[in-house]
């Protein structure tokens, strides 16, 4: 064992020797071949039709659907499952599935960093399509999504997430950013819905920051269904007929989109009291530094909608804009400002020439994020302090016998003492027999032996 | 190692002593002096400049504190305290001094074989006698005591969410008529005529121990003995750190339903700690024969805080039934299917509520099957093996609240 290669603690990525590849075949299980798999593992999933939630909490799996001839792999919730697919493991990779039809959401990760959602086809009804929380670097790419009753694609409160070449339609709100810090939404086609691309700061999360989104080169069309969210659901007080909106963020670039008959406007700019009015003191509500940069608008605003409606003709104005802005943000810009149909922007700046994001090719960052390292004497320590410290102490009878005596007892054999917490047997009458800790894998109880038999001090 | 913390530790009589005989923990016999442990408590370690710091494997996942999941970081616990100052607050929180009526102590509503709570749905304050559910002739509250586990990671104390310190919450109940009925004075007052305590007092805070003892000095006695109840080596954190069979089928079926989408617990229960500290009006139903509760809308005109309360910890949840601000559901099937029900059911007529969004069913989701696996599921999350020893005797002298431990031999 390296001196300093201890990266993940329990979670066994040092046992896989060489990756695999598993293959599912039609009237097997997904989610048995990922409890076979090891990190590193394919599982490839061959067409057919698969009724099942999948979870996937193992590091660098890859759950990979097989296309042939035009016939995909199907997971059928039949309305009746929960869940599609579950994943915490970072690095996992879930492509070229088939999600159908599951209660809640299609695909989810939560606290998976470093994934890739790619090429999926995930149809509702269902609640969010695509999910992917508390993730840092991520990718959701090629991805068809539709009839969700929420976002198709919500990335909630994540840092340096892609979400590029998706086609989002037929849902609440195609693709929505949630309390996010740098996301680039690039060459997305987001149609048919109640409002096409959305960047959040909600109040009551952990996250009280979203800031730095560049929404780039999407097509933004016709996003005019009437709203079917159930009363109470936030986005029922969406207008229909909104192409992008940005709700309370800090510093987004909306840039070279193409914005074409949304029936409310073009561009809504509001403070998350627009649509939420919970009172949150730790967050700032006010979309600051807002960059609107030259985008092509065409025929937004015909039929405006419900609160929009009402802000425009509180305004004087019966017919709908490009870019409407409402609250109170600062610092923010916009170019070709005489081009764009508009109304609440006369505190806006003009963006100064040759303003543009086109540097920023990912948000992605140029590494994967990787675990803090730990030694395997640091490592030793910490097991020693999470896990053991609760029955024993360095001089003292507490649940089990004082540490001393185990120095003793085991002085220069760590080897006998990580064999023997795996699956101890009673040693002295006057003590209670110490549960197995086998879960700790080898080299950690190995560690741990280490570090009892050598620094452990009063 | 199972069921109820059973516990007895040798502390401060000397080590060679304790190594002989399972002695008491810091007991002292009359006219014996008292001593602080000077060990950080299980889960801690003393750091170079002499305080304790909490450890568990969550560290090592590193990321942003403010995110969860499975394998995340925990976010940041109060800051470290010495050794001694917690084991001050550990003897304060099981005096029944602290009480106008030198009868409750803390403990008696946080209660070590009650997961830190009651086992009550409104808990029963001064000039009551017993513990749990068989306690009586105190004074009736509106409310039940939330659990101490892990409360050190809350960034806000009571249900609605009115402290944003342990120190703040301690001086609620404290002095409260119903609850505990001391004024400060009177406090300070008894404290000071207690001589152990005034040597305590000094070593605790490292300090002169001719200087009277506060009632800032005793709340923050308290916080830093609450801080260290951390609960993190429950079956489930086995499965998350990697130990594939820690939880059965079901119970993983749960887990799936507990982080999924129909049920959504996992949005405001957010992992590894349980709870996001946020506010949320979930519309629980009434409690017969008491007004509304409004919750932190009592406290404050917003129409968005009416019925707020705060998300609690599901740390333990397994051992603090009855559920919910006044104990209105029994028991953890009764909550879940509670939150299986259409959005806003249990809400009285003429209350206007702003339901939490994920609050999201018009009707039942989740099949009976699912409600067992969640309800399997939540009985993971119990993990005691941190307790602190109850002390048998405090330097007041009066009798420490009954307990499992009470009648081991030691």
């Amino acid at each position: 064992m390296k001196a300093a290669s201890l990266t993940l603690l329990l979670a066994l990525t040092w046992t896989s020797a060489g990756a695999a590849t598993l293959t599912v075949n039609p009237g097997e299980s997904i989610q048995a071949a990922i409890n076979r798999a090891a990190p590193g593992d394919t599982v490839r999933v061959l067409p057919g039709t698969y009724r099942e939630t999948v979870f996937i909490d193992k590091n660098d799996i890859r759950l990979q659907g097989v296309v042939h001839e035009g016939r995909w792999a199907v997971m059928d919730g039949e309305s009746r499952l929960n869940d599609g697919i579950l994943a915490s493991g970072h690095g996992v990779i879930i492509e070229r599935m088939w999600v159908r039809h599951y209660k809640g959401n299609g695909i989810m990760t939560q606290g998976a960093n470093n994934y890739q959602i790619i090429d999926n086809v995930v149809e509702g009804p269902c609640f969010y399509a695509i999910f992917p929380q508390f993730g840092r670097n991520g990718l959701v790419a090629r991805n068809f999504v539709t009839k969700s009753d929420d976002a198709a694609i919500y990335v909630g409160m994540s840092d340096g997430v892609d979400v590029l070449y998706n086609v989002a339609s037929h849902s609440i709100i195609g693709i929505e950013t949630e309390n996010s810090r740098g996301q680039l939404i690039e060459g997305n086609y987001v149609h048919d819905n109640v409002l096409g691309i959305a960047t959040t700061m909600l109040p009551g999360l952990p996250v009280k920051t979203a800031e730095t989104t560049i929404i780039r080169r999407n097509f933004v069309v016709a996003n005019n269904i009437e709203n079917f969210a159930p009363p109470g659901a936030i986005t029922a007080a969406a207008p229909s007929g909104i192409g992008i909106l940005v709700l309370g963020t800090d510093t987004t670039v909306v840039e070279d989109n193409y914005i074409r008959d949304n029936r409310s406007a073009g561009v809504l700019v509001a403070d998350t009291s627009f649509f939420v009015t919970t009172p949150d003191v730790r967050m700032d509500p006010y979309p600051d530094e807002l960059r609107l940069l030259r985008n092509t608008y065409l025929g937004n605003g015909a039929d405006p909608q419900g609160s929009v409606k009402a802000i425009l003709e509180s305004a004087g104005q019966s017919t709908g804009v490009d870019v409407l802005a409402t609250g109170k943000g600062r610092g923010n810009c916009i170019a070709e400002r005489e081009a764009v149909r508009s109304l609440g922007i006369r505190r806006f700046e003009d963006c100064a020439p040759g303003t543009t994001s086109a540097a920023t090719l990912s948000m992605r960052p140029s590494q994967p994020v990787a675990a803090p390292e730990y030694t395997p004497e640091q490592v030793g320590r910490l097991t020693y302090l999470a896990v053991c410290s609760g029955c024993h102490t360095y001089n003292a009878r507490l649940v089990g016998p004082p540490m001393l005596a185990i120095k003793a007892l085991y002085a220069g054999r760590p080897a006998a003492l990580a064999d023997w917490i795996a699956t101890p047997t009673r040693r002295r009458p006057e003590y209670p027999e110490m549960p197995p800790q086998a879960y700790l894998p080898e080299q950690v109880r190995l560690a741990v032996a280490n570090y009892i038999l050598g620094e452990l001090e009063n | 190692m199972s069921g109820a913390p059973q516990r007895f530790a040798a502390q401060g009589l000397g080590a060679v002593l304790a190594l002989i005989f399972c002695v008491g923990s810091g007991a002292a016999a009359p006219g014996q002096e008292w001593r602080l442990d000077d060990a950080c408590p299980p889960g801690f370690e003393e750091l170079a400049g002499g305080t304790c710091a909490f450890r568990s494997f969550y560290e090592i996942y590193g990321g942003s504190v403010d995110h969860g999941g499975l394998r995340a970081a925990l976010p940041a616990i109060r800051g470290a305290a010495r050794p001694q100052l917690i084991d001050l607050g550990r003897y304060l929180f099981f005096d029944p001094l602290l009480a106008a009526d030198r009868r409750t102590s803390c403990a008696h509503c946080h209660h070590p074989d009650l997961g830190y709570a009651d086992g009550r749905g409104r808990s029963m304050g001064l000039a009551g006698a017993g513990v749990g559910p068989a306690r009586s002739g105190g004074a009736a509250l509106s409310r039940g005591a939330p659990t101490l586990w892990n409360v050190g990671f809350l960034r806000r104390l009571f249900w609605d969410g009115r402290a944003a310190s342990l120190e703040e919450q301690a001086r609620g109940p404290l002095f409260a008529a119903d609850e505990m009925g001391n004024s400060p004075e009177q406090l300070e007052a008894d404290l000071n005529t207690i001589p152990a305590y005034r040597s305590l007092f000094a070593a605790a805070f490292a300090r002169d121990a001719a200087a009277p003892i506060t009632v800032a000095e005793v709340v923050r006695a308290l916080a830093a003995f609450q801080s260290s109840l951390v609960s993190f080596n429950s079956r489930y954190d086995r499965y998350a750190h990697g130990d594939a069979k820690a939880l059965d089928a079901q119970e993983l079926d749960g887990l799936n339903v507990f982080r999924g989408f129909v049920a959504r617990c996992s949005q405001c229960h957010i992992p590894p700690l349980f709870t996001d500290s946020e506010m949320a009006v979930i519309g629980a139903p009434p409690v017969p024969g008491l007004p509304y509760d409004a919750g932190a809308g009592a406290l404050d005109p917003d129409p968005a805080l009416r019925g707020a309360f705060r998300v609690p910890t599901l740390r333990n949840v397994a051992r603090t039934a009855p559920y919910f601000q006044a104990g209105q559901f029994k028991d953890l099937d009764a909550v879940v299917r509670f939150y299986n029900d259409a959005r806003g059911h249990a809400v009285p007529a003429g209350q206007a509520l702003q339901i939490h969004w994920h609050i999201p069913m018009s009707r039942p989701m989740l099949s009976d099957a699912d409600v067992a696996a969640l309800v399997a599921f939540l009985g993971t999350l119990t993990d005691e093996s941190m307790a602190p020893a109850v002390p048998p005797a405090v330097p007041s002298g009066l009798p420490v609240v009954a307990h499992s431990g009470s009648s081991l031999p030691r």
